[in-house]
């Protein structure tokens, strides 16, 4: 079979779909593009209990994605969970005393560190520590305390109510 | 009773041969792929017969696949409210695990089984042996070009495979079946990580390319040089083929996204 140009054409355009639709998996499904990694600085916020939180969850501020999380240790000192975060370089105008604080997006959702508040004239620089931070919720904990409650609120009336029956 | 032991040990000590040949083989071929560089025009002829006839094949299935995943998972992920993330379940089901194997099953029966046929045939009617004859090595000449053609047409067929089963997927789940098509994207770039899916995916192909290659041709130039032995040598080709695609996927499965 002789080589033609119709082929070498079909060979190029096979290679060039290819090649393409790599592309188009790198940065429209990846999205790879939107968060560029080189212009970040990192900040460290220590929390009692950072439940669910993972590496690469997203830190947002007003609802807005400004970063990720790029680390979680445990600090067997303080039992705390330290958690080091990666804010892209353009927000770089964040108050040092917002509070940090872990939520769940609705109600299953993944959890996430949102900043908020704060008012001081002093920015979160590379390396910056958040000193005011909430822990996030844990369902069973606040669920526990919740059904506690509710059953101490029902002995101690019934209480009284055998109390009145007695009299 | 000893003629059974006597099967036993002749089957396992020829299975034991034909590994060592198939691998002698493609000591061969990696050292013939010097001289296919230097001659890009054979490569260029087998990567249109191995690639761009595939092409067909691999866009259509993985469309239909893309809008099946949409189709399905729409229906599971509507009972707990959660249609909007069917972009994430479509693109991680193709690029994580469908687009690799799919594509290189597809590519095992139509190039594969192609290629051993064309090989097997070549023995068979002693094409082999004559260019063996005329002093050019028949590895270098002719296998070695083919092995060079699916390793690179396999990972390109299963990223068009993925990116279009996506796009089948988004046709059907928010053309359809009225997913919002922001949210359709949105959630999967929000979930879908460079490094951690679509480069291990595309590791998964390559080396699926590989080794469906690999496996193809030594099929073909080990076959028995007759009508009976090519077509044996064919059905060995698909059967092998997809074995060692389904258990490497495992494999690789269980070392790429193990840990979390």
């Amino acid at each position: 079979m002789p080589h033609t140009n119709t082929q070498d054409t079909l060979v190029g355009l096979f290679v060039a779909a290819g090649i393409a639709s790599l592309f188009f998996l790198a940065l429209q499904v990846s999205n790879l593009s939107s968060f560029s990694r080189g212009n970040t600085y990192e900040i460290t916020a220590r929390f009692t209990n950072s439940g669910g939180l993972k590496v690469k969850s997203a830190v947002s501020a007003a609802g807005v994605k400004i970063g990720r999380v790029k680390s979680i240790s445990f600090d067997s000192k303080t039992f705390e969970s330290v958690v080091k975060m990666d804010i892209d370089a353009q927000y770089s105008t964040l108050p040092d005393d917002v509070t940090a604080s872990v939520y769940t997006a609705g109600l299953l959702g993944e959890q996430y560190v949102c900043l908020d508040g704060g008012g001081s004239d002093d920015y979160l620089k590379n390396g910056s520590k958040i000193e005011i931070t909430n822990s996030s919720l844990i369902l069973e904990k606040a669920l526990a305390q919740f059904f506690f409650k509710s059953a101490e609120e029902k002995k101690s009336s019934s209480d009284d109510k055998k109390g009145n029956g007695k009299k | 009773m000893i003629k059974f032991f006597n099967y036993l040990g002749a089957t396992t000590r020829a299975s034991f041969t034909k590994l060592g040949r198939a691998t002698y083989f493609l000591i061969g071929i990696l050292a013939g792929i010097g001289s296919v560089i230097v001659r890009p025009r054979l490569l260029l002829k087998q990567l249109h017969s191995v690639g761009v006839l595939s092409f067909l094949i691999i866009t259509i299935s993985g469309l239909f696949v893309g809008m099946v995943l949409g189709l399905q998972g729409f229906y599971i992920l509507s009972r707990f409210d959660a249609e909007e993330t069917l972009g994430v379940m479509v693109a991680a089901s193709l690029v994580r695990e469908l687009g690799p194997v799919v594509s290189a099953l597809l590519f095992a029966g139509r190039a594969g089984s192609a290629l051993t046929a064309e090989i097997g045939l070549m023995k068979a009617t002693e094409q082999l042996s004559g260019m063996e004859m005329m002093a050019v090595d028949p590895i270098k000449r002719i296998i070695s070009p083919r092995f060079l053609a699916g390793f690179l047409s396999m990972p390109l067929l299963a990223a068009l495979f993925s990116a279009v089963g996506i796009i089948g997927g988004q046709i059907v789940g928010s053309g359809l079946l009225g997913v919002d098509v922001g949210a359709y994207w949105s959630q999967m770039q929000a979930t879908m990580d460079f490094r951690e899916d679509i480069i291990n995916g595309v590791i998964k192909s390559i080396v699926f390319g590989f080794i469906t290659s690999w496996i193809a041709l030594f099929e073909g130039y080990d076959a028995v040089p007759t009508a009976e032995g090519v077509s044996r040598a064919t059905t060995r080709t698909v059967v092998n083929s997809a074995f060692s695609i389904l258990g490497l996927d495992f494999i690789l499965t269980a070392l790429m996204f193990g840990d979390n």
